[in-house]
């Protein structure tokens, strides 16, 4: 009888081993928001590529969009920080709330938008310039002189960018003769020299070999300890590597926005799984 | 989503794959159960000659585990599968474990039938034994035939019929200590019977543990360790 009974208290620690494992898997509740997107539609000229997106991108978490090519993962980022402001044909409408401040407001100072939020694109693009440079660029922009304040920041953002051994003994080379993973992880050390709060990262190891691809998947799971990602990439095995969180984007609506392991193990709209598992939707 | 039913993937190969490994395990699933039905025939008619046949049989069964796995293993490194692709490959593995020791348990009986024959058992100790073998047979039948369909629904009722087999198995418990407390010289007789009995009981368990693989399979959600009950509200969720 004793033993059953050790057997039955057994079977309910279980249970409820259980569903603590579901509860913080499920936990979005338990997350800060950090950006909010309420009712956004964006056109271009006549076509309309995002379609009443509601979203919220949790505080130091890494969310992925996924989707087929034209479904509007990219066009969606770029509004995190106005990018589409700069091309004429689109119009949006709707918010984008930064902490409660919507960044589409008339009084918003966009070059001090893009200071927040920082963007890395698919293709490296360093400057022309060494590689110190290259990550002062920001810091001088904003009116730093003091050489050994910037020597700090370009140290300490080579560091976070996992690039520092690799280059401190030739600071002062041409950033362009960098290997191409090492070039992406220098602008991401550019990105993060000026300490925004959110990183755009849009496709940023689709141009890399699977090494630095691992290198810079390594990198983005260290930095989320210290700020949000937002991350575009084609790759779904790279979105379930790296994300806690998984937007699925179709034709310009969000389909699903899960956290990121029941969207790859069980998703609840079909055509996430059709798309996941490589079907015909 | 009861049943299982995707449109094909854009790798007709990967399609294949995945076809094939259902179709294995189907396979195997026949092969044990063809095993089960025969022990319980040998065990009816006393027949030592079947129950050798049996006993010989299982390394076919335990071949096809090793193979099969060794897909799944290609399957997961080549293809990377997510969704329900996951965890269709992880329902094989599971379910081929099961089936793999089913295969062990119906060697057990086999042993224990050509022991009865030696030693000429009277058959009214294990009379009761071959009707639950019936029930255990069906119950892998159906079992089989769940992960055959990807029936979710009808795996909660297929799950439900373990809880009678382990009465069953209990009242036949008690039948048997009943033959050694009357004459303890049929001890060692009737403690042939105990081990296949409990052989039985375990054949029902790894059924069970084959139709909680096809709910997880189906819905996604892991039933392991809960009450039927609890089962039937995560399949029927109204």
């Amino acid at each position: 009888m004793n033993k059953q009974n050790e057997l039955r208290t057994h079977a309910v620690d279980i249970t409820s081993l259980r569903k603590n494992v579901v509860s913080d898997s499920d936990s979005m509740q338990n997350e800060k928001e950090c950006l909010r997107v309420e009712d956004l539609n964006l056109f271009y000229g006549e076509k309309q590529a995002l379609k009443n997106i509601d979203l919220v991108i949790p505080e130091k978490k890494v969310t992925a969009f996924i989707g087929p090519s034209g479904c509007g993962k990219s066009t969606l980022l770029r509004c995190f920080n106005r990018m589409n402001d700069l091309i004429d044909s689109v119009n949006i409408e709707g918010k984008i709330l930064l902490h409660n401040d919507n960044i589409y407001d008339k009084g918003v100072n966009v070059a001090e938008l893009r200071r927040h939020v920082g963007m890395v694109f698919q293709k490296p693009n360093p400057f022309p310039k060494s590689i110190y440079e290259n990550v002062a660029y920001g810091l001088r922009l904003q009116g730093i002189k003091s050489r050994r304040r910037l020597d700090t920041v370009v140290e300490k953002s080579l560091k976070a960018a996992a690039l520092w051994d690799e280059v401190k003994d030739r600071l002062d080379d041409n950033a362009l003769g960098l290997s191409g993973g090492q070039q992406q992880r220098l602008v991401i050390a550019r990105a993060i020299a000026i300490e925004p709060e959110v990183l755009l990262l849009d496709e940023p190891a689709s141009a890399l070999d699977p090494i630095s691809t691992l290198k810079i998947e390594e990198l983005i799971y260290e930095l989320k300890e210290e700020y949000t990602i937002v991350i575009v990439t084609h790759n779904m095995q790279q979105a379930a590597r790296v994300s806690d969180y998984t937007a699925f984007m179709y034709l310009g609506d969000v389909v699903e926005f899960g956290d990121t392991r029941s969207v790859f193990t069980n998703p609840e709209q079909k055509q996430t799984e059709d798309y996941i598992t490589g079907r015909y939707g | 989503m009861t049943t299982r039913s995707l449109p094909q993937h854009i790798s007709k190969q990967f399609d294949q794959e995945l076809e094939d490994l259902r179709a294995k395990v189907m396979t195997m699933g026949g092969l044990v159960e063809d095993l089960l039905g025969k022990s319980l025939d040998a065990l009816d008619r006393s027949d030592s000659e079947l129950a050798e046949t049996v006993t010989s049989s299982d390394y076919k069964v335990n071949l096809m585990e090793v193979n099969i796995d060794e897909e799944c293993t290609q399957v997961l490194a080549r293809r990377q599968p997510a969704a329900g692709d996951l965890r269709l490959v992880l329902a094989v593995i599971k379910t081929i474990s099961d089936l793999e020791r089913i295969g062990d348990e119906i060697e057990k009986i086999g042993k224990m039938v050509v022991r009865l024959c030696e030693q000429n058992s009277p058959k009214s100790y294990y009379v009761s034994v071959i009707a639950m073998g019936q029930h255990v047979q069906k119950m892998l039948h159906d079992a089989l035939d769940v992960f055959a369909r990807m029936d979710s629904q009808k795996a909660v009722d297929v799950a439900a019929q373990d809880h009678k087999i382990d009465e069953e198995y209990s009242a036949i418990l008690r039948q048997l200590i009943t033959y050694m407390m009357e004459d303890p010289r049929s001890i060692s007789n009737v403690l042939d019977v105990v081990w296949a009995v409990r052989a039985l009981e375990r054949i029902g368990d790894h059924a069970n543990n084959i139709c909680e693989n096809v709910i997880y399979l189906v819905e996604g959600k892991d039933v392991r360790h809960t009450s039927i009950e609890d089962m039937r509200k995560e399949v029927f969720p109204d």
